[in-house]
């Protein structure tokens, strides 16, 4: 499961750019700072690699695998 | 504002033991290296199940020295330019129980602090060092570093840098540290390894992270965003075992990544430690009077 803290995302676009299944997409919604936050439209092709909840530099992706 | 908080707080994160979650998001820009060397630093220290209270962070002055200080959760010193390396050579030699942890950018730890760096190498004391080399001042607006490679334009070589940089990681392997590493922030998996490496060995371990700077750096070379630098990085990276091999024309605008010295070699805290027993030993119950030098 994708968990993204919209809150937390400065919308640099490094998850959605280096997923290597294109999982994300740069979305229209705006966070309260002003920032265009990223939606995981291919969630099912998540196969849990980690690397975007690594990549983040602001905490805003968890991969929960349980 | 404050059902965010409870939002955020419901994540489940794991990582937020270790972090001044309140403190979020950082200071940094959007894109900035700093934070991805922040995330693989949490996750290292959590890989390991590190107590936070075990660590001593410590850092300097810049943007890369606000990774540990106040993100990071736990003991930190934020002291004062280029000196990160100093106050951690106290701790440790006052409470070797401690992991001693400096984080801190490249004009802080080889420009200002540069002399510190290489003598802290030399004496091999069990401190780690993972300097954030963004090849450029950036809190302060985008000044020459002794980082910055020969060419670029930046705000005090508005027509290219005339000088040329210190590859750092094989100055402190030259200067006797015994375990050196460079990483970048797009090899974010082998980066934790080598944190987790770097944490657990005895030593003096240096991991060089090169890592971007979009603001003050990538602006002036039309590299704006995070992802321009990733890519570079993951274009350009060459393993040590590969580059051995290499002529420098080959190497040329190549980094070169992964470890590049491991030795066992005697530790300064405990070599002093040693000492002071051994000397307290011989001298005890003799007196001040009784002192003589020969
Ligand atoms: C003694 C002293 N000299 C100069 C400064 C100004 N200063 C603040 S941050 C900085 C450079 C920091 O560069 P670096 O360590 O590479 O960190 P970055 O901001 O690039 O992450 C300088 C020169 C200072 N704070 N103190
Ligand atoms: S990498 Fe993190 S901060 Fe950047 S767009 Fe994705 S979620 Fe937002
Ligand atoms: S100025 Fe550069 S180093 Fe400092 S936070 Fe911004 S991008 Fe990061």
């Amino acid at each position: 499961m994708i968990e993204i803290d919209e809150e937390l995302c400065k919308g640099c676009g490094i998850c959605v750019d280096f997923c290597p299944l294109k999982v994300f997409e740069t979305s229209e919604k705006i966070n309260s700072k002003g920032y265009y936050v990223p939606v995981p439209v291919k969630e099912k092709d998540c196969v849990g690699c980690r690397l975007c909840e690594l990549l983040c530099p602001e905490f805003s992706i968890i991969i929960l695998n349980e | 504002m404050a059902d965010q908080k409870d939002k955020a707080d419901k994540r489940r994160h794991r990582l937020f033991k270790y972090l001044r979650k309140e403190v979020l998001p950082t200071a940094f820009c959007p894109g900035c290296g700093c934070g991805i060397v922040l995330n693989c630093y949490a996750h290292a220290v959590d890989e390991l199940q590190m107590d936070p209270n075990d660590l001593i962070s410590v850092t300097g002055i810049g943007c890369s020295s606000w990774i540990p200080s106040p993100y990071f959760m736990g003991d930190t010193l934020h002291t004062t330019h280029g000196r990160p390396i100093p106050f951690a050579t106290g701790a440790k030699v006052t409470r070797p129980d401690k992991t001693l942890v400096v984080i801190a950018g490249d004009g802080d730890l080889i420009g200002i602090g540069g002399n510190h760096l290489i003598h802290a190498a030399r004496r091999n004391i069990d401190i780690k060092v993972f300097m954030v080399n963004n090849l450029i001042y950036g809190m302060t607006g985008g000044q020459l570093a002794p980082t910055t490679p020969a060419g670029v334009p930046t705000s005090t070589s508005p027509y290219g840098n005339v000088e040329h940089p210190f590859e750092i990681a094989e100055l402190v392997a030259a200067a006797g540290a015994s375990y050196v590493a460079r990483w970048t922030t797009f090899h974010v998996f082998p980066l934790m390894e080598s944190m987790q490496k770097a944490l657990t060995r005895k030593g003096f371990a240096f991991i060089e992270i090169r890592s971007q700077c979009p603001i003050s750096y990538g602006r002036r070379i039309g590299k704006r965003t995070g992802t321009e630098a990733l890519q570079e990085y993951k274009e350009t990276a060459v393993r040590a075992q590969e580059a051995a091999e290499m002529t420098p024309e080959e190497l040329a605008g190549k980094i070169v990544v992964g470890r590049l010295a491991e030795r066992d070699k005697s530790e300064f805290t405990a070599n002093l430690r040693q000492l002071n027993d051994e000397i307290r030993k011989k001298d005890a119950g003799r007196r001040p009077e009784d002192w003589s030098i020969s």
